[in-house]
This record gives structure tokens, sequence and C-alpha cells, in this order.
């Protein structure tokens, strides 16, 4: 009988949590059940939940990409520096970025695979280099339209409009206006890592590899070339958010994104005790993103201040970490 | 006759259900080398685990020149006199540190031995604790740079600066090379002259004649034998420790038809003996030898882990030389490893994931995977090995070994293959489940080359139509599983040949 609740806690307890939270903001607060305020609540999780979907596949192989935010910043960077400066269109910043994560991804995975450097150190050192590296072609200044760029000449190139439609445009939905396009990017990207993970033979031996590298190996996986992915998997996706970021800022802002790193790895380390996974799952983390979501947006509606927030966030994830390994490991001793 | 150094009797122990120790009497001299020999699972490892204080015994006593000895810790062993140098070599140093530090790490971890370090003192010491036992290494030297056999002769030292009564090495040379084993013996010589009881954990028959001066066999938990007088009888050591009581064989044997594999001059190493094998269609043949024989290390050059050194593999007459595992599978060689939970268990994943593993595209369209086909297959393959679960879907780790194993061998039946390599399948497996593995084996052997990697000569004689014996990287023997003459197929294993034990054993005396 006990064990039953245990299991019942363990699976749908998270779940339960984030319904009780909901009712509770609703009952609390004005206007916290309304379609706006749920997009609202969309919106602000959509770039660090693509970052963490992205995490999550080099966690389903055993690793982890400490350089999503960034990639990310370097995505940003990279976007408006080549629309402004050197005056390309959307669709080349676009390719740009994208491939710059692909890349970093590769190195990353190459570092990691090849010259046997741990994931975290590995991550690490590229998360340096990267954030030194955006710097550098503007002197370590921001990048807007009108910026001067030395001798009297002044950047002339503006983010174009298709550029900005990525993070700007809202899509009707019952209400005018209602669906923001980071918002649909978010979502399709989840379904896509949820049908990858879950239900392909790819994800299927990725699993594998990272509860048994040495056995998957041992049937003829090539190990090594699906934790490659798996890295550059994370860094297409951490690109697309700094995608998603410029278009939302429209400007090269060399300060922003600084709490994107933190904020998707903990979704997705949230996302282990969503329905009592206990391993990294797409599923889990995009709830793991919403829950954070949720929280602070009821926490703001609720007039709490805006300095409490890092440490809610904190403690969920305390409390999330606790709730997969005690409980399971207790769970997995009670069989034995 | 001295006065016994260690005293072991009726030492009992059992994890759960499972029997390990059987009641051990063992007795060490001071001064004399006692070899412990005993397959997998014999219960070696839980006896020195328990001497050494890891385990507590269920029943039986030990004595310690005399002294009752029931130690409480590790440390607590230590600190009585008996001390041990486990297989796993850095276990017993610390890589980071250099020679002199870890050589007086004891020391240095001691209370009451000063704040500030003293280098010059330290090393000075350090050297003394080194000529003493003829160690020649530059104690500056950082000891994860230092070549197998110094780190190990770096562990010991440390372990005898301790003045231990009873030292206790665990397959020490299991890592060695021939000149760097000569050395530790040289050691081992040292210290029984310096009047240590030595008990020596080994199966290779090279260092035992070297260095014995009597030995003990292990068996399913008890002592098996026990031998003395010199010159001391190898083979008889041999069979106590692999038993063979004869099996009634209840199969015919198949002399294949067609052949499948064939290893021409294949070489091991660079330099070592060639190995010419043929092993023909519908034919299962155990390939068997004492740990360190080579037969695992042929089992991964046939699997396309490690490359051959020299010679050539042909699978059907074509000619075969796969550079990875991969390309090993796609020709149709499978293989089930040894040691499972290492090597073959995913442990997140149910026993229809864990099966199915290697056939993954086999079960997808596209890459999406049919859950529902493989649980079906799955189910089929269950029912035919007698696998013992509540359903397919259950976790892995809720199966017991028999049934892990029985999973990990059905997933290289599920697909037909030309040459399935089964390295040590009865390793950890209950009885009843060996027998099932075994009969579903023969009864699917048709159109395939089985190869099977084992030690036990029982278990050969249960599955195979043909046994090869290796020793030392290289076939010392082949028998026809037919009224098979044992005394030969020892005498094979063991690498005794008629003479030969007698000049040896003279050299120890």
């Amino acid at each position: 009988m006990n064990d039953r609740l245990l299991d019942f806690a363990i699976k749908y307890g998270f779940l339960i949590l984030l319904f009780g939270l909901i009712v509770f903001f609703s009952l609390a607060t004005n206007g916290f059940s309304s379609p706006r305020s749920a997009v609202f609540v969309l919106q602000s999780v959509a770039i660090t939940g693509i970052l963490a979907l992205g995490v999550t596949c080099t966690l389903v192989v055993d690793g982890f990409d400490l350089s999503i935010g960034a990639v990310a910043t370097s995505a940003l960077m990279l976007s408006a520096y080549s629309m402004v400066i050197l005056e390309q269109s959307a669709f080349v910043a676009v390719v740009l970025c994208l491939l710059m994560g692909a890349v970093v991804g590769l190195v990353n995975g190459l570092l990691i695979v090849r010259f046997r450097v741990p994931d975290l150190l590995a991550t690490l050192g590229i998360m340096f280099l990267l954030i030194g590296l955006q710097r550098i072609p503007t002197q370590g200044n921001s990048i807007a339209t009108g910026m001067s760029l030395g001798n009297g000449v002044v950047a002339e190139g503006t983010f174009s409009k298709a550029f900005l439609w990525i993070g700007r445009h809202r899509f009707d939905l019952f209400i005018e206006r209602l669906l923001p396009m980071p918002v649909v990017i978010f979502l399709v990207i989840a379904v896509l890592i949820w049908l990858f993970l879950g239900f392909t033979r790819h994800g299927r031996m990725m699993y594998a590899i990272g509860s048994n590298e040495r056995a998957s190996a041992l049937v003829g996986a090539s190990v090594n070339r699906y934790k490659i992915a798996a890295y550059m998997i994370s860094g297409v996706t951490a690109s697309i958010g700094g995608i998603l970021l410029a278009a939302r800022l429209g400007r090269g802002d060399i300060a922003s994104g600084n709490n994107l790193l933190l904020d998707s790895v903990a979704a997705a380390l949230i996302g282990f005790a969503v329905l009592g996974a206990a391993r990294p799952n797409a599923f889990g983390t995009a709830i793991g993103a919403l829950f954070v979501g949720i929280l602070l947006q009821g926490m703001t509606m609720m007039n709490a201040p805006y300095y409490t927030q890092d440490f809610v966030k904190g403690a969920v994830l305390v409390a999330a970490l606790v709730f997969t390994f005690y409980l399971s490991s207790r769970r997995s001793g009670a069989r034995r | 006759m001295p006065e016994q150094a260690l005293v072991v009797s009726g030492l009992q122990k059992r994890f759960g259900r499972n029997e390990v120790l059987k009641g051990i009497d063992l007795s060490l001299e001071p001064g004399s080398v006692t070899v412990l020999m005993g397959a997998n699972g014999a219960g070696k490892s839980t006896l020195v685990k328990i001497i050494c204080g890891y385990h507590s015994a269920d029943g039986g006593t030990i004595e310690l020149a005399g002294d009752n000895f029931a130690p409480k810790s590790a440390a607590d062993a230590i600190a009585q006199g008996v001390v041990t140098v486990h297989q796993s070599i850095d276990d017993g140093v610390i890589p980071d540190l250099d020679v002199a530090n870890n050589l007086m790490l004891d020391k240095l971890a001691e209370p009451g031995s000063g704040f500030f370090v003293r280098e010059g003192r330290l090393r000075r010491d350090a050297q003394r604790i080194a000529d003493s036992m003829g160690i020649d290494v530059d104690m500056k030297a950082r000891v994860a740079d230092l070549p197998v056999a110094d780190r190990q002769m770096i562990a010991i030292a440390r372990a005898m600066a301790r003045k231990p009564q009873v030292l206790i090495l665990d397959e020490p040379t299991s890592s060695l090379s021939a000149t760097e084993a000569n050395r530790l013996f040289a050691l081992i010589d040292r210290l029984r002259d310096a009047g240590v009881s030595i008990l020596y954990i080994s199966h290779r028959m090279s260092d035992i004649r070297r260095i014995a001066d009597r030995i003990l066999c292990m068996r399913d938990g008890a002592i098996s034998g026990v031998f003395e007088e010199q010159p001391l009888d190898y083979e008889a050591a041999v069979t106590a420790m692999l038993g063979h009581r004869m099996n009634e064989v209840d199969f015919s044997v198949e002399n294949g038809a067609t052949p499948v594999l064939a290893l021409r001059s294949l070489q091991l190493n660079a330099g070592a003996q060639t190995i010419n094998l043929t092993a023909r269609s519908g034919e299962v043949v155990a390939v068997i030898g004492l740990l360190g024989s080579g037969k695992s290390r042929l089992a991964e050059v046939i699997y396309g882990i490690t490359p051959a050194a020299g010679g050539e593999m042909l699978i059907d007459g074509e000619s075969y030389q796969p550079r990875s595992v991969k390309e090993a599978v796609s020709r149709g060689v499978f293989m089930t490893p040894k040691d499972r939970g290492a090597n073959a268990v995913v442990p997140a994943f149910d026993i229809t994931n864990n099966m199915g593993l290697p056939f993954l595209s086999g079960f997808s369209v596209a890459s999406f995977l049919s859950g529902r086909r493989m649980r079906t297959r799955v189910r089929e393959m269950n029912h035919q090995l007698g696998v013992v679960c509540q359903s397919e879907t259950d976790g892995i780790g809720t199966l017991s070994g028999g049934n892990q194993q029985k999973v990990m061998i059905a997933r290289w039946l599920m697909e037909p293959c030309r040459v399935l390599l089964l390295d040590e399948p009865f390793q950890g497996v209950d009885i009843g489940a060996r027998r099932d593995i075994g009969r579903h084996i023969r009864a699917s052997a048709e159109g395939r080359a089985t190869l099977v990697f084992m030690a036990e000569i029982d278990e050969a004689i249960e599955i195979a139509d043909r046994i090869v014996v290796m020793n030392e990287g290289a076939i010392k023997g082949e028998h026809i599983n037919e009224d098979i003459e044992i005394a030969a197929l020892i005498a094979d294993i063991s690498g005794t040949h008629a003479g030969n034990g007698a000049t040896v054993a003279g050299q120890t005396q």
C-alpha cells in the first residue's frame, strides 16, 4: 500500500504540484487564468525551453553542454553583425547562426570523443572562448544601426523586417495576434525532440549509450558519432534560441542572455522528476521550463519582488532533484 | 614445523540464499608462499575479502599467530598485520603523487606526524624502504608515469612498510609482462626469506610453477585440494580446481559439414605463436583455457574489437578483416561478451529494449520504432529460452543473473548469423539457466558456426562438439567430445607435458 503511494507520488507528484500552482494563482490573482497570460508564460520560457531541449540531448548520452548560453549569445551577436555591419539579408544571418551552432557542437563533440576532454571541462572551455570571441569584432560594444565603426564610418545596415518577424510576429488563434512566433518554434522543436528521443531507433540508441556506453559499442553502435550528433543538436538549438533573442531585441545587445545557461539547465534537470522518468526526457524538459515560467509569472502577479526569482528557481530545482534521486532510490531499494 | 601464521577454520559466508563459502579450513606458514587457485565464482575473492576485513564471516574462526582475528574494517586488518594488495593496482597507489610520497603515505596519514612535510627526510626514508625491497626507481617520478610493474612494486612496498605477518596478493601479474613479472617474483622471494607468510592468488600456471611452495584449490566455496609435497602435482591441482565429474553427454556430436570460419596463421600479439582453426556449420566449438590463455583476446579479434597482429581470417571462404564491431556484425559475426554487467546489460532499459538493441533498425520504419513488433518478437524469445519474468516490459534489473544472461544471449539469437561467439556465457549463472542456455544454443546451432569461450571443463563437455584448448596465446590441443580423455585435456590446459612439471618444480626447491 505504502509502496503504491510512493510510486504514485513519484509518477504524478510533479504534475499535480504544477496543476495546484495554476489553480492557486488563478484564485489568488486577477487575470492569471487568461489566454494572454498563458501565452505570456509560454513566451517567457520559449527561448530557455529551446536551449533546455538541446541540453537534454547531451544529457541523454550521459554528457553535458555548458556552452549553450554562450552559443546563444554568440548567435545573437553574429546575426546582428551580419545584418548591421555586413549588411546581409535575414536569410544569410539565420544560416550563418545555424552553421555556427553546428560547428561549435562539432568542436565540443570532437574535444570530448577524440581528445578525451571530460564533457563539463570541454564545454566550459568553449563557453569562455565564445564569450570572449563574440566581443572581439566590435571591441566589446553592442551592435545597433548607426553605431560608429571608427574613422567616422557609421554602420548603415539594419535588422531586416523578415528577421524581426521571426521574433515578433504573432499568429491569430481565437484572439487576434495571440500566439508569438518564438512560442510556435519552441513547441515545434519540443515535439521534434520528443519524437526523436522517444520513438526513433537513433534516440533509443542514444539512451543506451548514456546508460552503458561499452555495451552499446559491443552491439555495433557508432558511439562517438552519436555523441557528436548530440552536441551538434545542442549547438543548433542554442543558436536558434540566440536568433529568437536577437529578433525580439532588434539589436546585438552584449549584455543580454546572461541567465540562459542556468535557466535552461535547470529546466532540463527539473524534467527528470516529471512522470517519475528519473532520466532526461523532452516532455519533462518542456514541463520543467513551463513550471519555472508559471511560478515566476504567478509570483510577479502577486507582486513578489524580481530579486526573489533566482532563489525560487533554485529552490524548485533542488526540490525536483531530491524528488528524482531520493524517491527513486527508495523505490528501487524497496523492490529489492 | 614452524608455528602457523594464519589459521582459518570452518569459515562460512552467504549472500542472500547464495552460499558462497561452505566451511573453509586453511593455514598459512611463515616464510612460505601458498598459492590459492580457483575458477571464477569459486569464492576466492570472498575469502580474501573476509580475511582483509571487507566482509564479516557468518561462521567459523580466523586465528592470527594464535590469537583470535576478526577485523572490523580494512584498516583494522592492516593494523593487526594482514595486508592485501588488490588486483586493481591503482587501489594501492596514489597516481598523482611521486614515489617518495606514495611510499611514505601511511606516515603522512599518521596522527601527530607534524603539520609541515619535511621533504628531505621523507625522501631519505622512502629511499631506505625502496632499497630494502630492491626497488630501483626515481623517488621524484610521478607514480602515474611509471610502468605497471613499478606501480605494483610500490603498492607492495607500501604494504610491506607496515611490517605485516601475512601478505595477500590478488592476481598481481594479471597486467604484467613476463620480465616485469620476474621482478615481482624476485621481490616475493625476498619477502619469503624475511619470514612473511604469503597468500598468492592466481591461475597463471607459469606464476604458480615459479613461486608456489604449496597449492590450495577452491571449487564451489570449498577447498577441493591441498598440494604440498614436492614436487608439486600441478595437473592434479588444475583438476581439483576445474573438477571433472563425468557428465552424461546427451547429444550426438556433430562434425559439421561446410567450413564457415577459418583462422589461418592468426597471431593475437606480435611475435606470438600462430593459430589455425576451422569452425564448421552446425558445430559448437568450445575454446577453453585459463585466465590469460588468450581466449578472450581471440574472441575480441574475431569480433573486430582489436586487430590481429598477423595472419588472416575467412568467412565462407571470403576474406574477413573486421575493423570495427559494426563491420563484424554486418558480416554476420555476433558476440555476447563476458561480464554482462559491464559489457552487455543496459540498466536503464527494460527486457524488450535490452534484447532488441542490436536490431533496432529491423524494428523500425524510417527510424520510427514499432514497439509492438519488438515486444512480440521478444516475447517469443523469452518463451524459447524460458526467461522467467512477469512481462517483457520488466526492467532488466528486476531479473536474476541467470535470466539476465538469457536475455543477453537471446539478443544475438533473434537474427540468424554466420558465426556466434559466446565469451564466458555461464559466468554468474545458476545451473538451471545454464542448462536452458546450453540446450538452446545447441538446438539453434544449425546453419552457423558457434564458438564458446570458457574456463570450466564441465561446461565445455556439456555444450561442445569439439573442445579446443588454448594456452599462452596458442592452441595446445583439440579433442572431439566423445570419450574424451580428461587427463590429456588437463595436461593441455595447464601446459604441462611429460617430465616438464618435475623440472620446473625442482627450481622452486
